[in-house]
């Protein structure tokens, strides 16, 4: 690890002028990815802003139509909040199978959704609910929000403060993991709405998409036989040692119908 | 006054205690005064002149001492880093030596290769300097495979070695088995590949080296199975320290498998560093620095045929390998695809006739060695899966084919033609014991049941023997060893009775001290917690070969024990004088000297007490003292084995193998504790459920990357990956070990590759699948099944 400073803030805009103001500098919430990646040299930012003494970035709350989930809340927090059960389990189910207990303790919603992950779960969750990104700065909805490998639509200096999720009618996540990283090889999130049903794939391709042929299918019928013949292309797909794109493409139809055997289970 | 425990008993293990509450002396918990840091700088390139090194940036960086290259060592006149075995071809040609330096001269040969050590006061300083050293290296193609890296256009690593062929290998008697082919009813033929693996035990490798002027003497702590071996290729053949002056040391160890018992250069420059700066340096690697430096294991290409007769007898065997070295010759290096492979092609079969080819070849990758089982996984695994071949092809069943090519219990000793004899097995027993055990004649309901659910279960035999307890030196040394393989202990015993062991061999998590207390605690009768074994150590202890090849019990033991022999032949001479009887009238038994025939005795501890006290002893045929050292060298390998049985559940749909069930009924002769064989065995098995399933190092041909160099890409397998396993023990005892003890460190790897891989081609079979290669990852599955055309679920 190279040296850097260390700041902690407990206001959201004294936060957002420390990044600004100070070049290369990064933000740091649970670290499961920046820590890491310091470790190995790969990064070497001059400052790091911890945002863990920032007030009310912590904790979940019911706002009847959607639920809000501040964005330095654990991801096992997530998993065992009796509240993300009942409204969206597939939410906490999605929640528990990230990384391993350690990940799960340390690492946040926000850290998440921010970085960004082409294989990442949250992602997947997010643009699946359709959830709304709240920031410092303003609201931006998951569709415009994930831009790519490890691209968002975040501005400089602009932090995520809570991840605002409808809840679904029914929804479900299905995991295929990578055998050794335990990322999602592929991850499908089905959520189910009055008025549709929206798909979003992780760990297929560089970054989350969503399969508008599939939502309309289980739109029309929402059961896994309705998108069984359903395959996406398999242009843009990541190919590499663990899976071939034709192997993702092929489990992303798989993952989308156990995603709604779950859903509908 | 503790309680004897003995041969059999299973009690906690001592090393435990240390382990368990955080007390563990491992390398990078040593800190010692004025202790420095070195970083080596590594090549990013798989295959790259060295054009000039410039230190000029690193130097000026804050805190640092010094900047060694490959220059520097060659000023020095340092050795090259030895290859302890010496292979011939055909025609008796040694192999292609070419030298190992422990920095790079002139060229880099595999990503990882060292160019450098940077020594700065502190490891964020010396990684901050090793980042502005200047390396000009002119990059050239990269080759990583083998079928690759014999063609005649390939990037040629060493001048003088033709075609990257280190040696054209063989054993056995061609012509018989072009003869046997000749009259074959029916020949079975498969093509594999043996995966190469990467050992990534617990604890990183690291040393610390010291070097004290007032006495020239060198002290080395590192990680190492076999420090008096480091003492002997390092200071005789490396650096040119006398072994007088120099000390090294293997405290506790986290895991070896093979990984630690090489002479590795980062030990050796660390050691040269020591002096130069005359200050200790500390090296610890990190886990990405461990993926391409620890060295790999496996990695054949394989070409196999077997001849049978009509009736589905075995009439010859004929195997063609290639073998990749990497890109230097490791310690064990290229015995390991010839010597610890060829010899292992007989099997449990009696097999008249078999020939072997290995060509050994360097390619642009971290030098390939031992890694736990070592050669006799390959040969298992080409060997078992053509016996599925050829069952499924000449329509015999599985468990029948192997039935009726197995050497029967009353064979034994059996020689085969492929050098070794076996001394004693009943592979017959042991396929029954774990026919039943697996409740194999269920298997069609539990089929019928995983069909039900959409799913292919599969059931795959491996009946396996090894050869192990390495090894009879004369016969070693026939092969190509360049040292002796046998094993020395010393038992002493203090004035109060208590025992301290010297021994040769190293723990690293196999329980030696446990196994080896239980031995004295059986043989002289005193509490297993008045023994302690003491290891690891070129000053404490008197010599050893150290820790490999399932032979620590097997050799070492047997050592302890015959050192054990003499200090009861010792005690018997005090015990005449003392007791004022003749020699031959003593007895010894459960602690106690006595004369036959009467109800006068001594205890063991007066015994001890009385050895160094020797008022009125007779001088001239009694020496004072109770000390005993051995030196036992076996006259034959160990033969373990066994028979694994597994079941998997294959899902169609995502192409996932499930291991399910796993059965293994092993025969390891004596069981000295059965608590730690079975700990054995199934470390062993996961280990082979590893290369089975998940494990895969793979390199980017051309570039020479590896692609798999870390613990998100190359899949460890892990407690929910596996079953409980069904482990049971149907011994022979060896003839020749004094305590019939044969190994088990290594069965359960080399028994369960081929038992796993059986077992997905017998879920796939009624699709047309005869061969899968490992690792049976999910993707992999899928393209057979889609190749196989399979109405994949799409429901």
């Amino acid at each position: 690890m190279k040296p850097f400073a260390y700041h902690q803030p407990d206001q959201i805009p004294d936060a957002a002028k420390l990044l600004t103001s100070i070049e290369d500098s990064k933000l740091v919430a649970g670290g499961m990815t920046l820590i890491p990646t310091l470790k190995q040299r790969l990064a070497s930012p001059v400052a790091l802003v911890d945002l863990s003494k920032l007030g009310n970035l912590k904790g979940i709350t019911d706002d009847g139509a959607t639920i809000t989930i501040g964005a330095m809340t654990p991801h096992a927090v997530v998993a065992a909040s009796k509240l993300v059960q009942t409204r969206i389990p597939a939410l906490a189910a999605l929640a528990s199978m990230i990384g391993d207990p350690a990940v799960r303790s340390r690492g946040t919603i926000g850290g998440s959704v921010a970085n960004n992950d082409p294989a990442a779960d949250y992602p997947a969750g997010v643009l699946g609910l359709g959830a709304t990104i709240v920031t410092s700065m303003r609201e931006i909805a998951a569709d415009k929000f994930f831009l790519g490998l490890f691209e968002t639509a975040l501005e400089p200096g602009e932090i995520i403060t809570a991840v605002r999720l409808p809840v679904p009618l029914k929804a479900g996540y299905a995991k295929f993991k990578a055998p050794a990283s335990r990322y999602a090889l592929v991850g499908v999130f089905v959520a189910k709405f009055a008025d549709g049903v929206r798909v979003a794939v992780t760990g297929a391709g560089p970054g989350v998409f969503r399969v508008p042929p599939m939502e309309a299918a289980l739109s029309a019928n929402f059961d896994p036989s309705a998108i069984a013949a359903i395959r996406i292309d398999t242009d843009g797909l990541t190919s590499d040692i663990h899976a071939e794109a034709d192997y993702r493409a092929h489990l992303v139809t798989v993952m989308a119908k156990r995603a709604v055997d779950a859903a509908l289970s | 006054m503790g309680n004897v425990i003995g041969i059999g008993a299973a009690p906690k293990r001592k090393e435990d205690q240390r382990f368990l509450t955080g007390r563990g002396n491992y390398v990078s918990d040593i800190k010692r005064p004025g202790m420095t840091a070195g970083v080596f700088v590594r090549s990013p390139h798989g295959h790259a002149m060295l054009r000039g090194i410039d230190k000029t940036a690193a130097l000026a960086a804050p805190g640092v001492i010094a900047v060694l290259t490959g220059d520097d060592v060659a000023a020095d006149g340092l050795g090259s880093l030895p290859c302890g075995w010496g292979i011939t071809d055909a025609k008796g040609v040694p192999m292609k030596e070419p030298p190992f330096p422990m920095l790079a001269q002139n060229k880099v040969r595999f990503v990882g290769d060292m160019v450098a050590v940077v020594i700065a006061e502190t490891p964020e300083q010396a990684n901050a300097a090793a980042e502005l050293l200047e390396v000009n290296y002119e990059v050239l193609p990269s080759v990583v495979g083998v079928l690759e890296a014999i063609r005649p256009d390939a990037p040629q690593l060493f001048d003088d070695v033709p075609n990257n062929i280190c040696c054209d290998w063989e054993l056995g008697d061609k012509a018989a088995v072009e003869a046997a082919f000749k009259k074959a009813a029916h020949v079975a033929k498969l093509s594999l590949v043996n995966n190469r693996l990467i050992g990534n035990p617990m604890e990183p490798r690291a040393a610390i080296a010291e070097y004290e002027p007032g006495t020239d003497r060198f002290t080395l702590w590192t990680t190492s199975q076999f420090p008096h071996v480091v003492r002997f290729l390092m200071g005789a053949l490396v650096l040119n320290i006398p072994q007088h002056k120099l000390r090294v040391v293997a405290p506790d160890v986290g895991g070896g498998f093979g990984v630690k018992q090489f002479h590795y250069g980062e030990e050796a420059v660390i050691t040269w560093a020591a002096k130069r700066v005359r200050r200790p340096v500390k090296w610890v690697a990190s886990r990405s620095e461990g993926y391409v430096s620890d060295r790999h294991g496996r990695d054949h290409v394989t070409e196999a045929e077997l001849a049978l007769d009509e009736t589905g007898k075995f009439l010859a065997f004929r195997v063609n390998t290639l073998a990749n070295m990497g890109g230097y010759l490791s310690t064990f290096g290229p015995n390991i695809p010839t010597n610890l492979y060829g010899p292992l092609l007989g099997g449990v079969y009696t097999t008249p006739a078999i020939y072997c080819n290995v060509k050994v070849v360097f390619t642009n990758t971290v030098p390939v060695d031992a890694y736990r089982g070592a050669g006799r996984p390959e040969a298992t695994f080409v060997l078992e899966r053509i016996v599925d071949v050829a069952a499924a092809e000449m329509g015999i069943d599985r468990v029948e084919i192997r039935r009726r090519n197995m050497i029967p219990k009353e064979a034994y000793p059996y020689q085969t033609p492929v050098l070794v004899q076996y001394d004693s097995g009943d592979p017959m027993g042991c396929l029954d014991g774990a026919l039943v055990a697996a409740d194999v004649k269920n298997f069609g309901i539990r089929k019928a049941a995983s069909a039900s659910k959409g799913k292919f279960r599969g059931l795959g035999y491996s009946t396996y023997v090894e050869a192990c307890g390495l090894a009879p030196s004369r016969f070693a040394g026939r092969l190509g060893a360049r040292g002796g393989l046998y094993e020395s202990a010393t038992v002493r015993v203090h004035p109060t009775g208590q025992v301290t062991v010297m021994i040769g061999t190293h723990n690293h998590g196999q329980g030696h001290e446990t196994t080896f207390a239980q031995i004295v605690s059986d043989k002289l009768g005193v509490a297993f917690e008045n023994v302690d074994i003491v290891f690891g150590d070129t000053d404490r202890v008197q010599f050893g070969m150290g820790t490999y090849g399932s032979r620590s019990l097997v050799v070492g033991g047997a050592a302890l024990s015959k050192a054990t022999d003499k200090v009861i032949a010792k005690g018997k001479k005090i015990a005449s004088h003392l007791l004022e009887a003749a020699e031959v009238d003593i007895q010894f038994e459960s602690g106690k000297f006595s004369v036959a025939g009467t109800d006068r005795s001594k205890t063991f501890e007066e015994i001890a007490g009385a050895a160094y006290v020797p008022h009125n002893y007779p001088l001239e045929v009694l020496e004072p003292g109770l000390e005993e050292q051995a030196y036992y060298d076996p006259v034959n390998f160990t033969y373990p084995g066994g028979c694994h049985i597994a079941e998997v559940e294959v899902d169609p749909e995502t192409g996932t193998v499930t291991l399910v069930n796993y059965t293994a009924v092993d025969d390891v002769g004596t069981v000295i504790n059965p608590m730690i064989v079975e700990g054995q065995l199934h470390g062993g098995i996961v280990q082979g459920v590893g290369q089975a399933l998940f494990e895969n190092a793979v390199y980017d041909e051309g570039s020479g990357q590896l692609l798999s160099g870390s613990l998100m890409d190359y899949c460890m397998p892990r407690a929910d990956h596996l079953p409980m396993m069904k482990v049971a023990t149907h011994s022979t005892l060896c003839t020749h070990t004094p305590m019939g003890v044969k190994g088990c460190g290594e069965v359960g790897t080399i028994g369960s590759p081929a038992a796993v891989i059986n077992a997905v081609v017998d879920a796939l079979s009624h699709l047309g699948v005869t061969h899968v290669d490992m690792p049976a990852t999910p993707n992999r599955i899928w393209r057979l099944l889609q190749n196989a055309s399979l109405p994949v679920a799409a429901e």
